[in-house]
Formats: structure tokens, sequence, C-alpha cells
């Protein structure tokens, strides 16, 4: 479940027609894929219920309704019209919970990425600008983080750290964060020796602006890419962890926990297990496509067919 | 070559050192307790619950612990298991068999399929085929696997009964296992019926396993391809006539195919380590279940040996993969 | 050893050909969809339901037995016994011309007398070579049911006669040797692979003189047994019997459904309707004996006070937990001992559940903006399905008696440590399945002083109380004993430790062609009595 994207490539840095022009570049590109925009619409209204979630829930998320445990969809005979998609086992609405679970694996995936990108960033500009014992010794980290299966790593972390949410993000975010690293690294040393750099450098900036003033800004593509990957990663592997018990726990309405919790039901109640799975994928999927876009419209290498 | 193979050897063995430690250390960390679950809701005296500490040896100096740790694994000692008491080798080698017949099915279901698709999509650039080839394999790649193996399973073994619900055999088939291959085993010994049986067995665990790595390699296929496909040489070779199956099949396939390799073997050794939720779900008894059973009952000593046996499968994969890299493509070997 | 080969290899053909032989001389196989793989295979090792299924109840015999389907000690390798007057001495005949098993890995030469009975409960103590003879190795039950200090010694008087003296009298002894710690095992087997060397095969090939004998055991897969054809109770009608590991319940019940296996027990309390629809399936359901509870802190304020504890108990629907945990899978309990034990006190009422009430009875007991900790175990057991479940029902009753309930959970292990600490925080959820049938099995183990520390989760320390209990323990009349544990569930009432949940249900599911098994309220499973027609 981990994904590398293609070999940095930095931006067309010696231009300078400015931000807007990059940008509008930037949307063309992106726009032109259709699944992208697709993906991205679905994205700003999966945010926007996750904003407004209280005043959009027809009920509160833990509000149990004892005399309508397990009630079908509305649709379905048996339904009621209030629970729209039906009940779960102490007879909280599904829908509500749906809806805020959202904040929750958005705000996972937020959290994480950003985590795991500061860490891995910072780690790899180290290692890729000092290069020397530094290099060695960080990347000899990241290759032992590397060698356990990041589910496994992330389900010690997690018993290490005891179940919960926030221990599962951060267990998450230390197993998505060499990625970054190895990138980062990947693409200053490669921007390293460019001419700018070495000009910036003769000028007399200083370790720090020469790394992340002048090299970074110039490395942020591949890492942008990443960082969609990552959100999507990290929303599965939260889901995961939940599922497996060892994440968000009850009664907390994060989507693999109601999967964990509603998985008895699985021949009694189809609902309980099939919308909080169907809720995860659309969202990862969301997720992906942007993604996808995002790398098409940033790596110039595909542009030019 | 042979110093290229001889440095990526010799850099293994701190990232070596380095596992060990972290699997200790992790182990070290946990909280709860080694030998308080032996008792249940019965509870235990402090003093039994100190003796049967020493018994372990979880009160020596945890330097001491940690050198007999690594000590016992150069001697091929990980340990014995604290709840079922049995030698944690022992039981990854009973285990293993399983977990690598699954993953190397599922390996070749996203291969044989894969790979076909994706060389297929981007030589119909943009045509139907590409966009819902792709369109599925962004689904596959998207896909919470747990969930996905649930429906299945109440899909096709609960509503339609074509495939059995987990496990890796009927039961009423009963031979020793020769290689702990299911279907090599019930080949030599098991007649048909036992084959056939476990062919039906392995099927939605392999569906399961194999949508992630199907998808990754689809798209890597894909992309990899186009990207030879625009090179100058293919180019070339077009302008000049060539017939475009054999453009295809033999100048753009083999350059397109390094990259692809290289994400099998990763996907292979995520594999192998990681079927933990396809394990789960369809009660397969695996690695990766048994390494879940050991961190729910805080079993220590399998924990560690578990991570430990499982970080080397993982490393030695890859290290084979690099150097089938370095193999295929020898511009590597010169830097 | 020969001959034995060619039997196996017939047996297995047979196996092989079974589905297609229509009647015939098919064998008769049994496939039981088992909660969990096995720890091992040495009974006394292990306190777990699945293995002691695996060992004590297929492969070995005890002196005394529980009757199937109940608690009542009846004769087993034992025919009778005499137990002296101050109770100190109990004298086993034991049954003459009982054979160990023979098998592929062992022949034996003579059959059981008092040395393998001496044996069985010596190897147990510490100072003896079996006392660690795989590593990690620890007789759980044999210290837990305090026999290191209780038993004195065991002797062999003759070949069929053995003496067990006790250092006090102990009212449950009986009962406590027909638990599966107390299998006989061959001394003249242990004593081969002690001289071989491996000791530890003690652990993966039993021998014993149970009903069933070990064939093979496929790591967390599946364990195989045949049928003893020396059984000293006449060969089973079963030839042989298969264990299918299968830990998740949902997939226990799918495979069932689908044939994969013929019984299986614990289903998910969801699937049990659909189970009983099922026409080609017969469920039997009968009372555990068990019981789940929240056991408040007793030292810790304010549930040192018995009128909160009692306003708390008030203000639990345990209805609503039965409905929605245990799926009506269950019986609120009253007591903290199951109806269907000895010695149950019918004449008690049960805390009425009454918000209005437990509200002013808080108030008048001075506890204004109580917020407390409710622990929610985070495993399944027997006689509690779902703890975060009940956790969060009873978090939303105490919210509207004004009761803050903040639910915390830890892994089990951690759980069942932290919990034993009597400075624990708030109330924890919890429960008990019984060993051996005995109301001191609960009483004392659960809630007498001398807990405190391990098994008391409540910490409660009740002079009165615990009096009652060590009083029964050592008096030998039942009826006397009775009236004690009768009066010691009106002190418990009283003083209210606990909020009593649920008593659960336990629930087999058998394919209609299954006959003759009779469920133990023990929570084991014995399949020596079961038939399976064509």
């Amino acid at each position: 479940m981990t994904n590398e994207v293609s070999p940095p490539v930095p931006l067309a840095s010696s231009q300078t027609s400015g931000r807007m022009a990059r940008f509008s570049e930037f949307w063309f590109y992106f726009s032109v894929n259709k699944g992208a925009v697709i993906g991205f619409a679905v994205l700003v209204v999966l945010v926007l219920i996750a904003i407004f979630g209280p005043l959009i829930a027809p009920h509160a998320p833990y509000q149990q309704y004892r005399d309508a445990l397990l009630t079908p969809p509305s649709w379905q005979v048996g339904g009621k019209e209030q629970f729209l998609l039906g009940t779960d086992a102490v007879g909280r609405d599904l829908l509500s919970r749906l809806i805020y679970g959202a904040r929750y694996s958005l705000f996972i995936g937020l959290i994480v990425v950003t985590f795991a990108m500061i860490t891995g960033v910072i780690l790899g500009v180290l290692a890729g600008y000092f290069r020397g014992w530094v290099d060695t010794l960080i990347m000899r980290i990241m290759d032992i983080i590397l060698a356990f299966p990041p589910l496994l790593l992330a389900l010690v972390l997690v018993a290490i750290l005891g179940p919960g949410l926030f221990n599962a993000m951060i267990a998450i975010a230390l197993v998505l964060q060499p990625h970054f690293a190895r990138l980062t690294r990947a693409a200053v040393m490669s921007e390293k020796n460019r001419e700018y750099v070495i000009a910036s450098k003769l000028a007399g900036a200083g370790h720090l602006r020469l790394m992340f003033k002048t090299i970074l800004p110039n490395c942020l593509a591949p890492l942008i890419v990443q960082g969609t990957l990552s959100f999507s990663n990290a929303i599965l592997e939260a889901a995961a962890l939940g599922f497996l018990g060892m994440g968000a726990q009850p009664p907390t309405p994060e989507w693999g926990t109601m999967l964990a919790e509603a998985r008895e039901f699985i021949l009694r109640a189809w609902w309980v297990v099939t919308f909080p799975g169907l809720a995860i994928l659309i969202t990862v999927l969301a997720i992906n496509l942007v993604g996808d876009g995002l790398r098409d419209a940033l790596d110039p290498k595909l542009k030019r067919s | 070559m042979f110093r290229y193979i001889a440095s990526r050897v010799l850099l293994l063995i701190p990232t070596f050192i380095g596992i060990s430690f972290v699997a200790f250390i992790f182990i070290r960390l946990l909280p709860g307790d080694p030998v308080i679950a032996l008792a249940g809701e019965r509870g235990m005296t402090p003093e039994r619950h100190q003796l049967l500490m020493d018994q372990f040896g979880f009160n020596r100096p945890i330097w001491e612990q940690y050198f007999s740790f690594l000590w016992g694994i150069f001697h091929g000692d990980f340990g014995t298991s604290i709840a079922s008491k049995r030698p944690v080798l022992a039981d990854f080698r009973a285990l293993f068999p399983a977990t690598l017949e699954l993953s190397i099915c599922a390996m070749l279901f996203a291969v044989i399929i894969g790979i076909p698709a994706g060389i297929f999509a981007a030589v119909k650039r943009g045509s139907i085929f590409d966009q819902l080839s792709m369109g599925i394999a962004l689904v596959g790649y998207s896909m919470p696997i747990f969930w996905w193996g649930i429906l299945l399973i109440i899909l096709f073994a609960g509503i339609l009964h074509w495939t059995p619900v987990s496990g890796r055999m009927d039961l009423i088939y009963f031979f020793k296992p020769t290689t702990g291959f299911m279907l090599i085993d019930s080949l030599i010994s098991g007649g048909k019926g036992a084959f056939k049986s476990a062919v039906s067995h392995l099927i939605l665990p392999t569906i399961v396993l194999g949508t992630i790595p199907l998808a990754v390699i689809a798209r890597q296929t894909r992309s990899a391809m186009l990207e030879v496909l625009g090179e100058d040489y293919v180019r070339t070779a077009r302008a000049k006539g060539l017939e475009p199956k054999r453009v295809i099949g033999v100048h753009a396939l083999r350059n397109a195919m390094i990259p692809v390799i290289t994400t099998i073997g990763l996907q292979m050794g995520l594999l192998m380590a990681g079927a933990i939720l396809t394990e789960t779900i369809f009660s397969w008894p695996g690695i990766g279940k048994w390494m879940i059973d050991a961190i729910s009952r805080r079993d220590y000593v399998v924990v560690q040996g578990g991570l430990m046996l499982v970080a080397l499968i993982v490393m030695v994969v890859n290290l084979i993969v690099d150097l089938l890299y370095a193999v295929i493509n020898p511009r590597i070997r010169v830097k | 050893m020969n001959t034995y080969k060619k039997l196996l290899a017939a047996t297995a053909l047979a196996m092989l050909t079974g589905g297609l032989m229509a009647g015939g001389a098919a064998a008769k196989t049994l496939v039981f969809c088992s909660e969990a793989a096995p720890g091992g295979f040495d009974p006394a090792l292990y306190t777990g339901g699945e293995t002691l299924d695996a060992t004590g109840q297929a492969v070995f015999n005890k002196l005394v037995e529980f009757k199937p389907g109940t608690s009542e000690v009846e004769p087993a390798l034992a025919d009778s016994w005499t137990i002296s007057d101050d109770g100190l001495e109990y004298t086993f005949k034991l049954h003459p011309g009982v054979k160990f098993q023979t098998t592929s890995y062992f022949t034996p030469s003579r059959e059981l007398n008092a040395d393998d009975v001496v044996f069985s409960f010596e190897r147990q103590k510490e100072g003896s070579p079996w006392a660690k003879y795989v590593d990690g190795a620890s007789y759980e039950y044999f210290e837990g049911m305090d026999f290191p200090k209780l038993i004195k010694s065991v002797e062999k008087v003759d070949d069929l006669t053995v003496k067990v003296t006790l250092t006090k009298p102990n009212a449950p002894m009986l009962a406590n040797l027909a638990m599966d710690f107390s299998s006989i095992v061959s001394k003249e087997y242990a004593d081969k692979l002690m001289a071989d060397g491996t000791p530890g095969k003690l652990n993966e090939q039993p021998v014993g003189t149970g009903p069933f004998q070990f064939v093979d055991y496929q790591l967390n897969t599946a364990i195989r047994y045949e049928a003893n054809p020396d059984y000293y109770k006449g060969k089973v009608k079963l030839d042989s019997l298969i264990f299918a590991v299968t830990p998740d319940a949902a997939v226990r019940v799918q495979k069932l459904k689908a044939g994969e296996c013929q019984l299986t027990i614990y289903p998910d309390p969801a699937d049990v309707e659909g189970l009983k629809a099922d026409t080609n399936l017969n469920v039997i359901q009968e009372e555990g004996l068990n019981v789940s509870t929240l056991a408040y802190n007793t030292t810790q304020a304010p549930f040192d006070k018995p009128e909160v504890r009692k306003a708390l108990n008030q203000a639990i629907d345990k209805k609503a937990i039965v409905d929605a945990v245990y799926l009506g899978q269950g019986t609120p309990a009253i007591n903290p001992i199951p109806p269907t034990m000895w010695s149950y006190n019918k004449s008690i009422k049960d805390d009425e559940y009454n918000p209005e009430a437990a509200k002013a009875a808080l108030e008048k007991a001075g506890v204004k903006d109580l917020s407390m900790k409710i622990w929610a175990m985070p495993v399944a057991r027997p006689y509690m399905p779902n703890g975060r479940r009940t956790a969060e029902l009873i978090q939303s009753d105490f919210a509207k008696v004004g009761v803050k309930a903040e639910i915390v959970t830890f892994d089990w292990q951690e759980y069942l440590k932290q919990a034993s600490d009597p400075k624990h925080d708030g109330a924890v959820i919890i429960g008990w399945t019984g060993d051996n049938g005995d109301p001191d099995n609960f009483l004392a183990t659960l809630l007498s002083c001398q807990a405190v520390g391990t098994s008391n989760r409540a910490a409660w320390c009740n002079q009165e109380f615990t009096d009652l209990i060590n009083k029964a323990a050592v008096v030998s009349d039942p009826a006397e004993r009775t009236k004690l544990y009768e009066e010691s569930q009106v002190v418990f009432k009283r003083e209210a430790p606990w909020a009593t949940l649920a008593h659960s249900l336990v629930t087999t599911a058998m394919t209609k062609n299954v006959s003759g098994y009779v469920p133990s309220p023990l929570g084991v499973h014995n399949f020596a009595s079961v038939d399976v027609a064509e």
C-alpha cells in the first residue's frame, strides 16, 4: 500500500512568469483530466459535509434510539423515514454517524500527511544536503522503518502507545514518513549542484537558507503528489487499524471502527457493513483521482505527449 | 557485479542490527504484561507474578536480555511463545508456507491480469478500454480490502455458495504436509478432490490480496509503456516501418518491464509480510494472522521474533529485487 | 506398530473416499468448528477452554468427572472414594483394567495404576523435574486452585488405591479433582520421554485414557483424533473427530451453514435467530455457569458508600443490556452466582430500574456532579459478548441520573492487571465462568477479602461476607453449606459491590444429523456421547 511517485523532476524553475501563470498552466493540465475534476468535486463536497456535519446530520451521532435497533434503510421493508440509511446495533442513525465520520477521516488524513511530510522533508533535506554520515544515519533509520510491513509496524506502534485515534495517527505518520524523506533526499541531491543553487551559495546564503528557501521550493511537485497518495493511504490504514480494533475506539463514528463493530451483523444487517466501507472507498477514490490529476499536471514529462 | 552484490549485502548488516534493536525495544515498550494473561480473569498474586517474570527472564537487565536475544537469533533460536510454549521459529516454519502460497497466487493473479491490461491500455491510449481498465484499477487501488473481503464472502460464500468460507482445505482430506503448499501437497497425496478443494479455498483470498498489486501493476505497466513508446528509438523503429506488434512486443516491452519488475518485487515483499488483513478475514492460518494474535495476546516473544523474521524476509526479497534490477539494467551497476 | 499403520492407512483411505461411498463402511466423522487454537496438549499447562476441550475433554480422564450436562461429580477413573471424618484424607479406589491409548508414537506396556495418579499431581509441584519441562511451563490451575498449599501429599497405597491428604478441610476438593488440570497422564509415557530427552513431547503428543486419541495437529488449522478402541467405557460412536480451528464467530456460523462443520459454539448473538430458523440445524441453548458485572471500586469515594452503589445500580437498565448486547441470549443477573447453581438464593429481589429514584438516592447521599470511569473490556468472553457496547449503554443510563461517565479501555492483559489493583479508578466491566460448579468458585474467588488484589475487582472486603464464605468452604454438610451461601448472597445484595449485569445463554449449533451432544454448563465441550447419522 505504499507508493513512490516517478523520479522527481523540477518545475521549470528558470521561468519567471509569475505564480498566476504557473497556476493557470497547472489548472489547464489538471482540468483536462476529467477524473481529477470529478474527484476534486467529490472531495469538495466531502469537506463541506465534514465542516457542516452538525448542521446536516439529522441526528446526533451518539444518540441511541433503543426502540429502533438495526432498522434497515428507509427504502427497505421495515425501514423508518427518519433513518435514511438505517440504524446500527444500539439504534444510532447510520447516516449521521457517516457524516461525522467524514470529519474523522479527513482530519486523520490531514494530520497524518502534515506530520509525515514535515518530519520526512526535514530529514530528507538534511540527508540530501549534507550527505556523509548524516545521510547514512538518516537513511539507515528509514531503511529499518521500511523493512517492516507498514500495517504491522503501525499495529505494534499502536499496541505500544495504546489503542486510540491519536496514537493510530502518530503510528501511521511514522510509517509513511520515510517515503517523504527518500523523495526529498533524491530531489535535493539532484537540485543541489544546479547553477542557481551554486549562484546562491556564492552569494553567501547560509545552510538553512540554501536548504529550505532555495532548494526545497523546487522539489515541491513530487512532494505534493506523494502527499496526496499518503493522504489516501493514511485514511485506508487508519480504517484498517480501526477495523482491527486498534484505531479509533467506539463509540467514535470513525468508518473503520464502525465496520469492525458491524462485522458480526454481516448476515443480518447488510447496511451496517456496506455503507461505512462505501464511504471509505468513495473518499479514497476521490483523493486518488485528484492525486492522479496533480501528477499529470505537475509532471512535465507526461505533459509533452 | 560481484562488488555490487557484496556491497549490497554488507549494507544489510547495520540494517539488520537496527531491526533487531527496534524489534527488541518495541517489545519492551509494550504496555501490559507478558505473563498476567496466563491466569485470565483469576488474576495473579504479586509473588507469583514475580516468579513467572523471573522464569521468563524478563527481570534481567535490559542489555543482557538484548544480547541473549541476538545470540539466540544467530543460533536460530527466536525464543519460545509465552502462551503456547512452542518455539517461535517452529511456528513460523509451519505457518509461513500458507502465507507464501497465498502471496504467490495473489501476485500471479495480479501479474497475469495486470500486465496485459496495462500494455493494452497504453497501446490503445484514450480508448474505452484504457479508461475503463484504469478506472477499475483506481477503484481497486482505493479499496479498503478488509471490506472488499467481507463483501466477497457474503456474496460468493454466503449467498451463492460457490466458494468455501475460510480455511485452506476441506478437512475430510488429510495428508501430511510435504511442501506446506496445499496446491502441491494435495496433488502429491490428496487426489483430485483435494486439489479442487485447495483451489476453491484459495480463490477469494487470492482476489482480495491481489487486488491492490493488480491495480498498482496495471497502472505502472501502462505508464512505463507510455514512457517507452514515446522514446526516440521506438519512434524510429515505427518510422522505419517495423510491424507495430514487433515494436511493442520486442523493443518497448523489454524496456518497459524494468520498472514493472521492480514494482512486482517490492509488492511481493509487502504481500508476504503484509497479508494481515486478508488472513484475518479468511481465517487463513498464516504469518499475518499469527502476528496479530500475538500482538493482541501480548505474547512478547512471538511479536519480537515474528517482527525479526518478517523484516528479514522483506530485506531478502528487496535485495533480490535490487540484484535482479542490476542484472536487467546494466546502468545501475556502473554507478 | 505395523498393524496400526495399516489401520491408519485404512482410516485415511476411508476418510478420503468417505464422500463417495454411499452407506457402506464410511467412518463416522464429526467436524467441530472450535473457537481458538489450543495452546498445547498438556491440560495442566493451560486455562483456556479451547485447550481443555482439545486435551482434558477429548484425550484424558480424571479420577472423578462432572456428570454430563451438570456440575455434579461422578466416579470416573476412581470407582469409589472415602473421605476421613476430619475431611483431610481422600482415598480413591481406581477402576481396574483401564488401558492407556496406543498411538503411532507410544505403545503402553501396562494398564493405569496408582503410580500414574501420583505422578499426575506430583509433576505439577514446584521442584519436580516436570515443573519446567517446556520453556515457560507454568501450572496455572494447580496454582490458582491453591493446590500447592492445599495438598499435603498424594500417595500410592496399593496398585489400585491412592490417598490424597489435605492440609485443611476443603469442601470443593472433589470438584477440583474433576477439573481438566487433574487429568491423569501416563507415567510410563512421561518416563520414556524423559529418558529419550524429549520431555516436550508430552505437550505435543498426548497419551491419555480418554474417548479419543490424538492423531495430528496442523498448527492453527485442525486437530485430528480417532476413537480410542480400548476406551474403558467402551469405544465411542464416532470414528474420528476433527477440531477445525475457526476463531471468527461469523465464519464459524457460515461454515456450519455450508456444511463444512457439523457442530459449533459461541456464535455471535446476532446470528442465533438465523441459526434457529435454519431447518437444517439444531440449536441448543442453556444457561451458562457465568455472570457479568460492573464492579465498583469499593475503596474509592464515593463508591465506598453502599447507598451510592445501590443508587447507581438502580440507574442501570439491565433489560436494555440483555436486549442490545446479548440480543436476548441472556437473563438479567440478580445474584453473583447463576440461577442454575446450587445455593442460588431465589428470595432475593433485584434493584429495580428506576432513574428517578436513583437520582434522588444519589442526591440524598450527597453525590453531585459525579464523573467516573467505566472500564470496557476489549474482548468478547462467553459471559460478555461486547464490553464496549455495554459500557456505552451504561454510560447513557448514568447520564440520565446526572452522572458523567467516561469509557476507558486497555488491551486485555493490561485491563486484567490494572483492574486487579485496588487503586484503579472507576467501575470495571468484568465477569466469570465457573470452573467447577461450586459456589465457592464464584463467591470466594470473586468477592472474598483474600481475593482483593487478584480476582476481587471491586476490592471489596466485607468481613461478614468473607466469614460466611470461608466457613462454607470447610464444612462438609451440603445443607449447611447451602444455608451459608444463601446468607452470603443477602449480604452481597445489601452491600452491592457490583451491579450484577447478566448471565448469558450458551449456544451450541449443530447439523440435524448430529445426536447425543450434551452441553456442559462449565464451558467445556465433550464429544464422547455424540453420534452422526449418515
